[in-house]
C-alpha cells in the first residue's frame, strides 16, 4: 500500500519534510486509482480541559465553590483549569485496505488520537473526515460481569449496533475465537468466574466480531497467551482484508511489524514519521534505544 | 518513503495550498485540499450530532440493546443474592411494610382515608418508579462515562434504557400490588384496565425528565447528590402517604396551592393508578381535568425532554 505510494514522488529528504506530512493528498490526483480514503486529518489538534486542579493553592472546597460560582456569566478561560495539549497539529489520510501502527512512548497521544479519529473527543483545531463511523475496539465498558458469557455475546453485539440476526449468525464464532468453552462450558457461567485472560479473550472476540469500515484497536492484544495473540493477529488481517482500515496501537514492535504495512509515530503529540513499518520502526527503536 | 520530521510542519498549512514549491509540477490535475478529498469520497465530520429525524431513527435501530441493556440491569441486580431474583417482588412488598407502620400506625395518617394499605402502596409504588427513573437518569451518563466514551450509540439509549429497567421493576411491584389489594378485599374490576393508559403516560413522563436529568447530571455530576432531598420533598408533596383530596376538603387553602396540589404531575399519575385500581377510590376524589394534565404533563417532559437531551448528543462523554 505504502509502496504505491512512493513511487510517484522522487526521494524527498530532509528540507521538503513539511509538505511530505501529508504524503497522501498531493497523490491523489497522480494515482487516480488508489483505494478511497476513509479517515483523513486535516492539522487535528486535541487539548484536554482538566478541572478541578487545585493549582490556586486554596482547600479543595473553595476551589470547587470558586469554580461553580465563577462558571457563570463569564465566557473566557476559566481559571482552574489546566489544558493538556495532546495531539499537535497531526495530518494523516488512511485508506481501504490499509493496516496502520501507531506507536511512541507513553503519554504521546495515541490514545487521544484515536479517540478523537472515533469521534469521542472533539478537535480544538483542524478537521477529522471519516468514512461511516470509526470504533474502538472496546467492548468491555458494555459488559456486565454478573452476567453470563452467552448474555455478555448478545449484549456486547447490540451495543456495537449489530443485529440480533447478525448476532446469532455469529455467535458460535464469537464463542469459538474466544476459546473460553475449550475448558469447559464457561460460557454458561457469569464473567466474574472467568480468569482475567479469559474475559479478555472474550472482550476481544466480540469486540472484533462486527464488521468494522474504520477499526481502532488501543492496545487490547496485550492481554491473553501467546496463541490468543496470534490468532488475533490474525484476525485483524481478516477484518482489513474485508476492505475496512485498521488502527494498531501497541508497544509490542512485533506486532506492529507483522500486522501493519504503515506506521504513524507520534511523540509529544507530533507526527514525527510517516511511512512503510520497517522504515519508521527502525528509527523508532534507534530513538527508544538511544534514548536507554 | 517516510518523512522524519525533526519539528513539526510550523506552517499549519493552508487547506488549499499544499503544492509547495519543491513539488514536481502535478500536470495531471491540481491536488486535492483534504476537505476537498473528502467531500469527493462522501467522508463526513467525525463526531457531529445527528438531525432530529436521524437521531430518532438511530435510536429506533437501537431498540433491542435499549431493552437487553435494561433487562440485563434488572439481572444483574440480584444476581448475587441467595434468593435471586424474589427481592424483585420482595424488596418493593417490604417497602410498603415500612411505609404502612410508619405512616399508618405510628403517625396515622390513615384517619379518614379508606382503604388505606392499598392507597398507601399504590401510591409508594407509582411515586417510587418515578423517582428512580429520575434518579437513575441523573446518574446514566455520569455513571456510564466508560460506556460512553467506547462506544458509538445515540446517548438517549442510556436514559431510556434505565427508565425501561425501571418499568420492569414497577411491573414485578404491581405483582405485589395485586396480591395486596385481594387480601385486602378490593376485588378485581374492569377499571384496572385503565392503569395501562396511566403507565403509559406515567413512564413518558418519567423518560422526558430522565433525559433532563441526564444532560444535567451530565455537566454537573453534583446533582445526584442533591436529587435525594428534592425527589423526598416531592413525595411528601404528592399526597402518597396523606390524601390530597381529603386535605383540601377540610381545610381553606388559597386557590393556588390547591391548583399546585393538584396539577403536580406525581399527584396526577399516583391518584389515576388509585382510581383505577381501588374501588372505594371514586371519580369525585379525582381533581378536574385529571387525564389532560396527564397527557400534558407526559407530553412536555417526553418531547421537551428528548429535544433538550438531543441538544447536547455530541458534548456526552468529552473533555
Ligand atoms: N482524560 C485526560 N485528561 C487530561 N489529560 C489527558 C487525559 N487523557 C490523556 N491525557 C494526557 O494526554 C497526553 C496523551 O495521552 P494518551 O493519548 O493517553 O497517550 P498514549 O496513549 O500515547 O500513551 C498525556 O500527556 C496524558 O497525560
Ligand atoms: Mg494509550
Amino acid at each position: 500500500m505504502a509502496d504505491t505510494l512512493t513511487k510517484t514522488t522522487p526521494e524527498a529528504p530532509g528540507p521538503r519534510a513539511t509538505t511530505a506530512a501529508r504524503p497522501t493528498e498531493d497523490r491523489t490526483a497522480a494515482a487516480p486509482e488508489q483505494p478511497a480514503p476513509t479517515v483523513i486529518a486535516d492539522a487535528v489538534d486535541v487539548v484536554y480541559r482538566v478541572h478541578g486542579t487545585a493549582a490556586s493553592g486554596r482547600g479543595a472546597a473553595t476551589a470547587a465553590l470558586g469554580r461553580i460560582v465563577r462558571r457563570r456569566g463569564r465566557g473566557g478561560e476559566e481559571r482552574g483549569v489546566r489544558t493538556v495539549h495532546a495531539v499537535r497539529n497531526v495530518s494523516f489520510t488512511a485508506r481501504r485496505g490499509e493496516a496502520i501502527g501507531l506507536i511512541g512512548t507513553n503519554g504521546s497521544g495515541k490514545s487521544t488520537l484515536l479517540k478523537a479519529v472515533a469521534g469521542l473527543l472533539p478537535v480544538e483545531r483542524g478537521h477529522l473526515y471519516t468514512d461511516g463511523q470509526p470504533s474502538l475496539l472496546g467492548v468491555n465498558a458494555a459488559l456486565m460481569n454478573d452476567l453470563t458469557g452467552e448474555r455478555n455475546v448478545h449484549l456486547g453485539g447490540l451495543a456495537m449496533g449489530m443485529s440480533r440476526a447478525q448476532i446469532r449468525e455469529r455467535y458460535q464464532q464469537i464463542v469459538d475465537f474466544s476459546g473460553v468453552d475449550d475448558k469447559g462450558d464457561f460460557i454458561s457461567l457469569p464473567m466474574r468466574t472467568y480468569s482475567s485472560g479469559m474475559a479478555a479473550r472474550l472482550r476481544f472476540s466480540i469486540g472484533s466480531a462486527k464488521d468494522h469500515d474504520v477499526l481502532l484497536i488501543d492496545e487490547a492484544l496485550a492481554t491473553g497467551d501467546r496463541s490468543f495473540q496470534k490468532r488475533s493477529e490474525s484476525r485483524i488481517r481478516e477484518l482489513r482484508e474485508r476492505a475496512g482500515t485498521v488502527f494498531l496501537v501497541s508497544h509490542n514492535n512485533k506486532s506492529i511489524r507483522d500486522t501493519c504495512d504503515r506506521v504513524l509515530w507520534l511523540e509529544h503529540g507530533e507526527l514525527r514519521m510517516d511511512g512503510p513499518t520497517a522504515e519508521v520502526m527502525r528509527e523508532y527503536e534507534r530513538f527508544t534505544g538511544g534514548k536507554a | 518513503m517516510s518523512q522524519l520530521l525533526d519539528k513539526p510542519p510550523t506552517a499549519t498549512a493552508a487547506p488549499s495550498g499544499l503544492s509547495g514549491p519543491a513539488d514536481p509540477p502535478s500536470d495531471a490535475a491540481p491536488a486535492l485540499s483534504p476537505a476537498d478529498l473528502a467531500a469527493r469520497h462522501g467522508l463526513t465530520v467525525s463526531g457531529a450530532r445527528p438531525s432530529l429525524p436521524a437521531y430518532v431513527r438511530q435510536l429506533w435501530h437501537r431498540r433491542h440493546f435499549i431493552t437487553a441493556f435494561a433487562t440485563a440491569k434488572l439481572t444483574a441486580q440480584y444476581s448475587q443474592a441467595k434468593l435471586g431474583q424474589l427481592w424483585q417482588i420482595m424488596t418493593p412488598l417490604l417497602n410498603a411494610a415500612v411505609y404502612y407502620f410508619i405512616f399508618g400506625v405510628l403517625m396515622n395518617t390513615r384517619h379518614g382515608v379508606p382503604d388505606y394499605v392499598p392507597f398507601l402502596v399504590t401510591g409508594v409504588f407509582v411515586f417510587t418508579f418515578t423517582q428512580q427513573s429520575v434518579m437513575a437518569g441523573t446518574r446514566a451518563i455520569s455513571g456510564s462515562l466508560g460506556l460512553v466514551r467506547a462506544l458509538h450509540f445515540p446517548r438517549a439509549s442510556l436514559p431510556l434504557s434505565y427508565c425501561l429497567q425501571q418499568l420492569q421493576q414497577l411491573l414485578f411491584s404491581l405483582c405485589a400490588l395485586v396480591a395486596i389489594l385481594l387480601a385486602f378485599g378490593v376485588p378485581p374490576a374492569p377499571s384496572w384496565l385503565l392503569a395501562i393508559p396511566a403507565l403509559a403516560l406515567q413512564f413518558t413522563f418519567n423518560a422526558g425528565l430522565a433525559l433532563v436529568m441526564a444532560r444535567l447530571g451530565a455537566k454537573t455530576p453534583d446533582i445526584a447528590q442533591l436529587m435525594p432531598f428534592v425527589l423526598r420533598t416531592w413525595m411528601y408533596a404528592s399526597g402518597v402517604m396523606w390524601s390530597i383530596d381529603t386535605v383540601l376538603k377540610d381545610r381553606h387553602l388559597p386557590h393556588a396551592v390547591t391548583v399546585l396540589l393538584e396539577a403536580n404531575p406525581a399527584a396526577v399519575y399516583i391518584d389515576l393508578m388509585r382510581f383505577a385500581l381501588i374501588d372505594s377510590f371514586h371519580a369525585g376524589r379525582l381533581p378536574d381535568h385529571v387525564w389532560a394534565w396527564a397527557v400534558g404533563w407526559a407530553l412536555l417532559a417526553g418531547v421537551g425532554g428528548f429535544i433538550y437531551f438531543w441538544k447536547a448528543e455530541e458534548t456526552y462523554g468529552r473533555g
